[in-house]
């Protein structure tokens, strides 16, 4: 008697066309979910690099003692959102306006006397490159006697709360609709499958076949078709980044592939849907027949 | 073995296949089901084989009662059964050994006894030699034939057989009806739905004939000329 998995096995081989076809369908259906992932994640990774960019200035009053302003520094380090407390000295911000500011060259070059002061560049943590938690240091820096003004581009660090709202709102529709299609598509092609076998279905019942029985195959055939649409899904995702790799980069971004937990998410979703469509579509056929 | 008690079936289409039918077959009996098409003669087969319930009445067959089996019952009554149809239903894909192999392979017969079983089956219907070809390559008697052995692999002791012979010519036809002539007299009971008269004049088996889904002769009462069906 072969075993549910050779059965399963055999149908493979008996049918090429329509198991292949039915992986393509897993496939395809996965591949759109993933490379909508795919732009998710980058899109995240481009929003993480400029959130990096939010940070907190702190202008020192002039005549501050340096000793003061390390000894708040390290006090400034402790607060729960402070990743880092950078000192600029007043003539560490010439030396770099002089570079970045090269239009102004001419300008600097003839100061006789610095007009830049002093300040503390506060980096956030990775969580508190928000509006809010800006505005929290930012009030919280004012209160030191030193300050003389603080800075954190309010506007910008607010406008890209906006954004990120935006697209995880936009991202999870997106990704909950194109979950749905590709559902109802991999639920219509095993459909066919369990349809393609009515005649064998029934006339394994009419010899005295249990249900379960007549379930096994098709749950481990649906488990195999889903765990190779969910290789091919990868395999087009891993393709498709391979060809905008280039173009990506000739605009000085670099993209960014599934990690080991997202592949793995992948590959189960594929399992998942064909298991359970086939579970659905078998347990319907042998309800109805 | 099988009965049938004021046995009434209508099809959620509201055809009424079967009007208050009462009948009882005896261990190693041999009986036609005869009458025109539509007259109830498949349904009351399918009643028999569980893939229909009464909708008033009782069936039971082999002690089991048909309207109350469960999902899970009802492969232990088919596996009591074999059951033939005019069209076969082969696997077209699988050889005939395979076709044989496949009703003992669902109900979990042990793996090693298999082979000789099969073989043994497919040499009681005469096709040993051609175990290894596929259904197509076959005559619809012979295709016939496979379909027999498929039923009578597990040794069943009621087998049915819808229209066995109606797609087949005269020399297969007799061929068939001697095969199943050789089940009944191994001590199986058979029940033939048959439109072919000839078959049922030549011999002095029980025939039921059916109308319009009423029983309106059963040739065992019309010998005995009294007797109720149920008294049977």
């Amino acid at each position: 008697m072969p075993t549910p998995l050779q059965e399963a096995l055999r149908t493979f081989r008996r049918t090429p066309l329509l198991s292949a076809l039915s992986v393509a369908s897993i496939g395809f259906s996965l591949f759109t979910i993933g490379l909508f992932g795919l732009v998710a994640i980058n899109f995240r990774e481009a929003l993480r690099t400029v959130a990096e960019r939010v940070e907190v200035v702190a202008f020192v009053l002039r005549g501050t003692p340096t000793e003061t302003i390390l000894a708040a520094s390290r006090d400034i380090e402790a607060f729960p959102e402070v990743q880092e407390v950078r000192y600029v000295s007043a003539d560490e911000a010439l030396s770099r306006a002089r570079t970045e500011l090269v239009e102004f060259k001419e300008a600097f070059r003839d100061l006789e006397t610095n007009p830049l002061p002093a300040s503390l560049e506060v980096r956030l943590k990775e969580e508190f490159r928000t509006a809010p938690s800006a505005q929290a240091v930012a009030e919280r820096l004012q209160a030191f006697t030193f300050v003389d003004d603080v800075r954190f581009g309010r506007d910008w660090v607010q406008r890209l709360d906006r954004l990120r709202n935006i697209a995880a709102i936009v991202g999870l529709a997106i990704g909950l609709a194109f979950a749905a299609v590709a559902m109802v598509i991999i639920g219509v092609t095993i459909r066919i499958t369990v349809l393609q076998r009515a005649t064998e279905i029934s006339i394994m019942r009419l010899v005295g076949a249990t249900n379960r029985y007549i379930r096994g195959p098709f749950i481990l055939e649906g488990l195999f078709k889903g765990a190779l649409g969910g290789l091919l899904a990868i395999g087009m995702c891993w393709i498709t980044m391979l060809v905008f790799q280039g173009t990506a980069r000739e605009i000085g971004a670099g993209l960014v592939f599934f990690g080991g937990f997202e592949l793995m998410v992948i590959l189960l979703f594929g399992v998942a849907i064909g298991l359970l469509g086939t579970v659905m579509s078998v347990g319907r056929h042998l309800r109805h027949v | 073995m099988i009965r049938f008690t004021h046995v009434s079936k209508t099809y959620p289409n509201g055809v009424t296949a079967l009007r208050d039918v009462s009948f009882q077959i005896a261990k190693g009996e041999f009986v036609f089901l005869t009458g025109h098409s539509g007259s109830g003669k498949s349904t009351i087969l399918s009643l028999i084989f569980a893939d229909q319930k009464p909708n008033v009445g009782e069936v039971r067959v082999s002690g089991f009662p048909v309207g109350k089996l469960t999902a899970t019952q009802i492969p232990r009554l088919r596996r009591k059964l074999g059951v033939v149809f005019q069209d076969f239903r082969l696997l077209p894909q699988r050889t005939i050994e395979e076709n044989v192999a496949f009703a003992l392979e669902v109900t979990g017969a042990p793996r090693k006894g298999i082979p000789g079983k099969v073989m043994r089956v497919l040499t009681r219907v005469g096709l040993a030699g051609k175990a290894r070809v596929y259904p197509k390559e076959l005559s619809g008697g012979e295709q016939q034939r496979v379909a027999i052995a498929r039923a009578l692999v597990n040794d069943p002791p009621v087998f049915l057989a819808d229209e066995p012979t109606g797609n087949l010519d005269e020399r297969a036809t007799r061929g068939i009806f001697q095969l199943l002539q050789e089940i009944n007299a191994g001590g199986a009971v058979v029940v033939m739905a048959t439109h072919n008269l000839a078959l049922v004049r030549d011999t002095s088996y029980r025939v039921l004939e059916l109308k319009s889904g009423g029983l309106v002769y059963d040739s065992v009462l019309e010998r005995s000329g009294s007797a109720s069906p149920e008294q049977e």
